[in-house]
């Protein structure tokens, strides 16, 4: 046999065996996750707005699998209520309105002619959606805008709007369905599918 | 037993593999610049280094020299040491989540430290045995924590002295290390291995 050969062979020995040793820890050593905190964080609107006491929807989420309420996300209102009540097994409560209303969908805007550059609003968005430098007009990029409106408290000179969205061709969509009547089972993806068409 | 300690002091102070053979540099520049991080790399580099040492000493020993492939020893000592980080990592996250937080992105990070496979290599030319590796990649890690967690408690206090703007930054981390390492090679002739 060549040495070409043996050195192809055993390279590939010394790879397999790794590969094999590998594989098994990857069985042995698997960390248990939370699962259902990801299955919570999917059907929560992630807004990031922390309007339900939490610094964003992830720990929200683990509160929830920690036995905190459900009810305390205004950006997802009730078809979020009962997504989670669905997935939790519990029953579906009306929204807390101590952490703030349901509204219909909004973007923030700024007009553009009275912002005096602070950046006051970019540290306060969670998502990043306003860009600008320091004595520069600010804007929001509407894509990524979630609607928090964290950013209109900060703004020294009041030049930020919460405008709804206009429902056009590309935004509508059908109404949710009622609360309280029974829900086909394809029905239980809803909080995704909200946030693909948003 | 006296072997063994030799061994430990050379590779520490004498040979120190950063500041007196440049090896594992980028670490020492990139993490050091929190006392804090600077510890999470040791801690992760010492288990890394000391058993990849070995894991490469057997791996060479028994696979490489009976089929007489001496050469092919670095590509895979790179395998070795890869496997070895990444069943490390495995290993942690599952025992102890907490080390895992600590330890965190340097963890995967020690693949590409040069100091690992340089002592993998040395290994070989010093034609260490099974004892000697074990002790030579401890040794290693020692001086590559001590090197490290010394140069970041520098930096810390660098960091507010009054630096001259164009040296402030890696500039003087270069400067510091340049010194560190000037005293380090003080240690030469101290013990011959």
């Amino acid at each position: 046999m060549s040495a070409v050969l043996i050195a192809i062979l055993v390279l590939l020995g010394l790879a397999v065996v790794f590969g094999l040793i590998l594989g098994y820890a990857a069985v042995q050593f698997k960390v248990e996750g939370n699962p259902i905190v990801d299955q919570i964080d999917d059907i929560l609107p992630q807004t990031q707005c922390g309007q339900c006491g939490y610094p964003g929807c992830r720990p929200y989420a683990e509160a929830i699998s920690n036995g905190d309420a459900i009810n305390k996300c205004p950006p997802g209102g009730q078809s979020t209520i009962e997504a989670l009540a669905d997935l939790l097994d519990v029953e579906a409560v009306p929204l807390d309105s101590e952490h703030g209303e349901e509204q219909v969908k909004k973007i923030a805007y700024i007009r553009e002619d009275e912002c005096i550059g602070c950046t006051k609003c970019i540290q306060a968005c969670p998502v990043d959606a306003i860009v600008g430098a320091a004595k520069q007009m600010h804007t929001v990029i509407t894509t990524e805008c979630t609607g928090c409106d964290l950013c209109v408290e900060p703004c020294p000179v009041d030049c930020i709007d919460m405008l709804p969205i206009p429902t056009t061709l590309n935004t509508w969509k059908w109404e949710q369905p009622v609360p309280g009547i029974a829900l086909i089972a394809t029905d239980s993806g809803r909080g995704s599918e909200q946030r693909g068409a948003a | 037993m006296t072997d063994f300690l030799l061994i430990l002091v050379s590779t520490v102070l004498v040979n120190n593999f950063v500041l007196v053979q440049f090896l594992g540099l980028c670490p020492f520049m990139g993490v050091s610049n929190k006392l804090e991080t600077a510890m999470g790399m040791s801690l992760a580099t010492t288990f890394v280094l000391t058993l990849s040492s070995v894991c490469s000493y057997l791996a060479y020993t028994y696979l490489l020299q009976p089929f007489d492939l001496g050469y092919l020893r670095t590509i895979s000592f790179i395998l070795v040491i890869a496997v070895v980080v990444q069943f490390t990592e495995m290993v942690v996250k599952k025992t102890s989540p907490l080390l895992h937080k600590v330890l965190g992105i340097f963890l995967p990070l020690i693949t590409t430290n040069c100091a690992v496979l340089g002592v993998a290599l040395l290994n070989i030319k010093k034609q260490n045995g099974f004892m000697e590796s074990i002790f030579y990649g401890f040794g290693a890690a020692v001086g590559f924590s001590l090197a490290l967690i010394l140069f970041s408690a520098i930096r810390e206090r660098i960091a507010v002295a009054d630096v001259p703007v164009p040296f402030r930054g890696a500039a003087i981390g270069m400067v510091t290390a340049g010194l560190m390492s000037l005293a380090f090679m003080g240690f030469t002739g101290l013990v011959s291995f």
